[in-house]
């Protein structure tokens, strides 16, 4: 095995902790329901014995210790509970859910990258210019406007007022049919038969939800980039680049923008949080078929156990998003490598 | 030996705070602008109430969904309550929740990441897996689960944003303590007869201040997103209370038939107060910073 | 002329307005001809070097002048061609190596990437040219350290890298921007006759800018003295170090520590040095001191069995290079730091049965103080200068501070009016004053003294070196001086103990060590370090004579 093998198993062993971190508080925070679950459980018209019932049936008589065990043996077997009013077990719900989620978390990702990162760096390099300037704006609007604000006056404006978006209601419009499933992303997979209406459709149902998302996570993104390149040009190697002559392009292409991507990576960890949480929100604004929108519906029935299996799934998702991150960050800057 | 030294010493000596606060405000006016925005949310917290034209919580059928109008500021919602007097009632409310959840966080915050920065060893350790474990969740994810947990009520929100917001105290405070554990007017200061705690205390905690401050103020405005977030998706403050958050969800059914203000004027007033928060942050660190006070 | 500088001035626009930091200077240097600009911090020298090179940060831009390098007018050409000449015909070597060097990029690339730009290379020819620039700079092994990182190299390849990224294409004319400051003085003596010897045989031009009046007096051909942005003398280094003309030449080359000067010739004008005291009974002793640190699997013996010991009034120095545990030993000696070995005796009794972490609460801690190398990092920043020098008053005395306080600063020199000024306000000179007021609060007996002067302008620390041996005369205290600098620890120390990785390699005489070194590493340490040539005594007062002679 190649040291960078090595390397890689050893940032994946790391990410042990933290989801055993996560786990054990999800564990807690299902065994804090509101009130005595089993009474939960019973529904309003339980019996004390229908109760006691149940809570032997849920093993909440048995110790911490025990039950901690079971719960963990059920999440290996792929148990997260069952929703409350559909009977359908959590896990598969948002496995069906997840693509949708999926899609618009990864468009707005990459559009709030191919926006912020540029302006980023044209900002340092021309700093004090008029790109400068557009740029502290769309920071500061990024960090100020909740995206659910944001997502409403959209929606106002190209929906009711000019009439360019389709009405906000999920993925795709009635008039459509939802393409066959290869990936779960309605864009790519209408791409995929060849349908173009269906593509497009699906793609306008996409944008603002997108574009809301993506003026949120914009904003630490932008800045980082900013402040990353700005110190990255005024490090002393840039100023050996510079008196050796290389040219401007390789001194701030090159040189200085590999080294600020370092801290715009570890930064993404951030973003991804910010984001999986303002997911949420906009996927109920958009009414977006999504996990998110799973977890506001059960939150609305107060379904509790399947809040908290999307809590856990969520943590799951986002633990693994870290350790993607960890190791590419890894691979890209060679101090890491001593270990 | 010779006192006619090549030492120039820098014009300007020691301001009062005051002149200093003055200076800094009349330097930047972005900064005064935000002092004075934070400033008139904390009046209208305080009392707005008192100086409100309607009942915020008094329906009336007749009035129901009217836009913005002289009687009117911000027009009425579907129940007819004015928005204007809602939006203004409610300030108190959401300033309440991010300030209790941030003092919370910052307390707890401080203390523990000063600790764990300076003497290192198992209390770092602890505090340290206590935190990135808070970390491993996407925070605003994490709330959800919290409050959910814990039960569905405005403490709860306030205890759940309070969480979220600590590993961010921590781990400021942490990393601002350890790298001046060991410099040299900590050091000097062990010398000088200070114990540890006196180290901590006087001499590290005070310089450690200043960037936490920025984060308090940056974080205050996040605060205030996430408590609105929250009841945003139905958690926390219950109809018919008036809270930014929430009158932006009921809004929000109005906007794609055009009765936009609904949603917008609860939606503008949250903004503003995160806006403000956030320039204070920069503003704040002018100020702090004994370094600037020349 | 080679390369010629007329008037040049340099401003810089900040938002306190413009700064004149470079005023009509005027320079000139033939072929092959090595030129010494020298000048304190803020002297303007560093900048003129950035005009020549036109690399002059975003804010700064030539107000006035014109430079010349071989017939071609370098301040009127676009930027294009000048880029062109850069790294081609003009290169620039620069002062802390790693970090002028691209962290995440293998040394190798970077130097195909000046070789290739100047079309040296191609695609094919480039490693093996990158290899053979390595080598030109003895680089050992060139073949495997070419795909090393910047942060596998050491302090002193590093800047060998520079200097083979700097001479890849042969230019004719090199700028050395402080080249071996932060490097050892070992280290720095190879770089820069690794820097002669090559600039030598390729029939370059060189511009040495340094604070370091030896480094100029060994290896220039002549010299330029800097000061506050103006050329205010300049000649060859024979003349120049004879007769300087210029007043603050005379008090630069004054300043600077060299052979055959006594501590009071320093200063301008000279006074006598002060008296030395006779020595008394032993104040502190070490006994087989010994510090491990273990991280992990992974232990290092930072002090390994060392032995000494300092008499009431004496001074002793304590000299070694980075990593010798110089500072170490003196952490442990004051009792910030527990020593996993041996002893130390104060007064016949030991200290170590107080824990470093109890020692704040000890009655010996006011015997024990210290003066930090780096004044600035060392007062708390939200203190006065009075909040600091009480400190130590309340904490380990009974005593009053007001009063004390303003005796405490009249002993060292500090206006009064200065007390209530934050670090920030005070200038570096003024710092140390504090940092010293602050150490003799307690009373002390014993001093450390941990290079006190190494972060000051040569002639700052000419007055503060002065300030420490009339403060020892006055007040019977012990120094232990911790310093790199051979030259710097004869001035003011009784004995010197030289530590090299962890051990005592020799210890005796200062005076005695430094003409006669017993060991062969004291050698090394004293020949390396440059020094101007010793200046004729122009003392207007008679020394008195040494009660240690």
């Amino acid at each position: 095995m190649g040291p960078r093998a090595k390397l890689v198993l050893f940032r994946a062993l790391q990410a042990i902790p933290a989801l055993v971190g996560v786990v054990t508080v999800s564990f807690i925070l299902t065994r804090m329901l509101p009130g005595d679950p089993a009474v939960y459980f019973a529904g309003p018209a339980a019996t004390e014995a229908s109760i006691a019932e149940i809570r032997a049936a849920m093993g909440l008589d048995d110790p911490l210790p025990i039950q901690f065990f079971r719960y963990v043996a059920d999440l290996l077997a792929g148990d997260l509970g069952s929703n409350l009013s559909t009977g359908l077990p959590v896990l598969e719900e948002l496995t069906r859910r997840l693509p949708a989620s999926l899609e618009l978390t990864l468009s707005a990702l990459v559009l709030s990258c191919a926006i912020a990162l540029p302006l980023g760096v044209a900002a340092a390099v021309h700093q004090g210019s008029w790109i400068d300037h557009a740029r502290r704006a769309l920071v500061t609007a990024g960090v100020s406007l909740p995206t659910f604000f944001t997502g409403i006056v959209l929606v106002y404006v190209f929906y009711y007022l000019l009439g360019w978006a389709p009405s906000p209601l999920g993925r795709l419009d009635f008039i459509y049919l939802s393409p066959p499933e290869v990936t779960g992303f309605y864009v790519v997979d209408a791409l995929l038969i060849g349908d173009l209406e269906t593509a497009s459709g699906a793609l306008q149902q996409l944008v603002l939800p997108a574009s809301t998302l993506a003026l949120f996570t914009l904003a630490p993104l932008a800045r980082m980039a900013r402040a990353a390149m700005l110190q990255a040009l005024s490090s002393d190697y840039i100023r050996t680049a510079r008196a050796a002559g290389l040219s401007e392009g390789q001194v701030v292409f090159g040189y200085a923008s590999q080294n600020a991507m370092l801290p715009v990576i570890t930064t993404l960890g951030m973003v991804f949080s910010f984001m999986l949480g303002a997911n949420v929100l906009v996927e109920k604004v958009f009414s977006w078929p999504g996990i998110g929108s799973y977890a506001v519906e059960a939150l609305v029935v107060s379904d509790y156990a399947a809040v908290q299996g999307f809590v856990l799934a969520m943590a799951i998702l986002f633990v693994l998003l870290n350790l993607l991150i960890d190791i590419t960050y890894t691979l890209v800057d060679p101090r890491t490598r001593d270990g | 030996m010779s006192a006619t030294t090549p030492e120039s010493p820098p014009a300007g000596s020691g301001r009062g705070f005051l002149d200093h606060v003055l200076y800094v405000l009349g330097e930047n006016p972005i900064t005064a602008f935000a002092f004075a925005l934070f400033a008139m949310i904390v009046l209208v917290a305080l009392f707005g109430p008192a100086l409100i034209p309607y009942d915020p919580l008094e329906s009336n059928a007749a009035r129901a969904l009217q836009p913005p109008s002289a009687d009117h500021w911000f027009g009425t919602d579907n129940l007819g309550r004015d928005v204007f007097s809602r939006v203004v009632v409610a300030t108190r409310l959401d300033l309440m929740i991010s300030v209790a959840a941030v003092s919370l966080s910052f307390v707890v915050g401080a203390a523990v990441g000063a600790v764990a920065g300076y003497w290192g060893g198992w209390v770092d350790a602890v505090t340290g897996r206590l935190v990135d474990t808070i970390m491993a969740f996407p925070l605003f994810v994490l709330a959800m689960g919290i409050v959910a947990a814990l039960g569905n009520t405005v403490e709860n929100i306030i205890y759940a944003t309070a969480i979220i917001n600590l590993p961010f105290y921590a781990r400021v405070a942490r990393a601002e303590v350890r790298i001046r554990r060991n410099a040299g007017f900590a050091q000097a200061a062990r010398l000088s007869g200070n114990t540890d705690l006196q180290v901590l205390a006087f001499h590290i905690f005070p310089n450690a201040l200043p960037p936490m401050m920025v984060q308090i103020s940056l974080n205050m405005g996040w605060a205030i997103l996430n408590a609105a977030g929250l009841s945003f998706i139905g958690l926390g403050v219950r109809p018919p209370t008036a809270e930014w958050g929430i009158m932006v969800a009921e809004g929000a059914n109005f906007v794609v038939s055009g009765e936009w203000w609904l949603a917008f004027f609860p939606g503008l007033a949250l903004m503003t107060a995160v806006f403000a928060f956030y320039l204070l942050g920069d503003g704040l660190r002018d100020i702090f910073d004994p370094r600037q006070r020349t | 002329m080679f390369l010629d500088g007329q008037d040049l001035s340099v401003t810089f626009s900040t938002r306190r307005g413009p700064v004149h930091a470079v005023r009509g200077v005027s320079f000139s240097l033939a072929k092959g001809e090595t030129l010494g600009i020298v000048g304190e911090s803020g002297s303007g020298k560093s900048v003129s070097s950035y005009a020549i090179m036109r690399i002059l940060d975003r804010s700064g831009e030539i107000a006035k002048g014109k430079i010349t390098f071989d017939g071609i007018d370098l301040t009127g050409l676009p930027g294009s061609e000048m880029q062109d000449l850069r790294g081609r015909e003009i290169s620039m070597v620069f002062q802390n190596p790693r970090a002028a060097l691209n962290p995440i990029r293998k040394v190798g690339h970077q130097i195909e990437d000046v070789l290739r730009r100047h079309a040296r290379a191609t695609r094919a020819t480039a490693k093996a040219l990158a290899i053979e620039a390595l080598q030109a700079v003895r680089i050992e092994d060139a073949e495997r350290r070419y795909h090393a990182y910047p942060f596998e190299l050491s302090g002193g390849m590093c800047q060998r890298v520079v200097i083979a990224l700097a001479l890849a294409c042969d230019p004719r004319l090199l700028i050395a921007d402080e080249p071996t400051t932060g490097l050892d003085v070992t280290t720095q003596k190879v770089v820069m006759d690794l820097l002669a010897e090559l600039t030598r045989s390729r029939h370059m031009s060189t511009i040495l800018i340094t604070h370091d009046l030896g480094l100029v007096a060994m290896y220039c051909d002549r010299i330029v003295v800097m000061k506050d942005g103006e050329v205010v003398e300049a000649g060859d280094p024979k003349t120049l170090f004879a007769e300087p003309k210029d007043a603050y030449s005379r008090r630069l080359i004054r300043s600077t520590p060299r052979p055959g000067v006594e501590i009071g010739d320093l200063v301008e004008p000279p006074v006598p040095s002060p008296p030395r005291q006779d020595l008394g009974e032993p104040l502190l002793q070490v006994r087989n001191l010994r510090k491990v640190f273990s991280k992990g699997a992974d232990t290092v013996v930072a002090v390994d069995d060392v032995s000494f010991e300092i008499r009431e009034g004496e001074t002793l120095g304590l000299v070694g290079e980075s990593g010798c545990g110089k500072s170490t030993t003196s952490s442990m000696i004051m009792r910030l730091l527990d020593p996993t070995g041996g002893e130390i005796l104060l007064d016949g009794k030991p200290l170590t049965d107080t824990p470093a972490a109890k020692f704040a609460r000890d009655p010996r801690r006011a015997l024990l103080q210290m003066v930090f190398q780096d004044a600035t990092d060392s007062i708390n920043p939200r203190f006065t200068a009075r909040q600091a020098i009480a400190d130590p008053i309340h904490r380990l005395t009974t005593e009053a501070s007001s009063g004390r306080v303003e005796e405490l600063a009249q002993q060292v020199g500090l206006p009064l009016s200065l007390l209530d000024r934050f670090p920030h306000q005070l200038s570096g000179g003024q710092k140390a004053r504090v940092g010293i007021a602050r150490a003799l609060a307690s009373r002390p007996r014993l001093l450390v003294l941990d290079e006190p002067t190494a972060a000051l302008d040569v002639s700052i620390q000419a007055i503060v070196l002065n300030l420490l041996a009339d403060l020892r005369a006055k007040l019977g205290v012990s120094y232990l001086f911790v310093s790199h600098d051979l030259h710097v620890v004869r001035l003011l120390c009784d004995r010197v103990v030289v530590m090299r990785g962890g051990r005592v390699v020799e210890s005796g005489d200062a005076e005695a060590m430094l003409r006669a070194p017993g060991d062969p590493y004291t050698r090394s340490l004293r020949d390396a370090t440059p020094v101007p040539p010793a200046a004729e005594r122009v003392s207007s007062a008679a020394p008195v004579s040494r009660a240690a002679e």
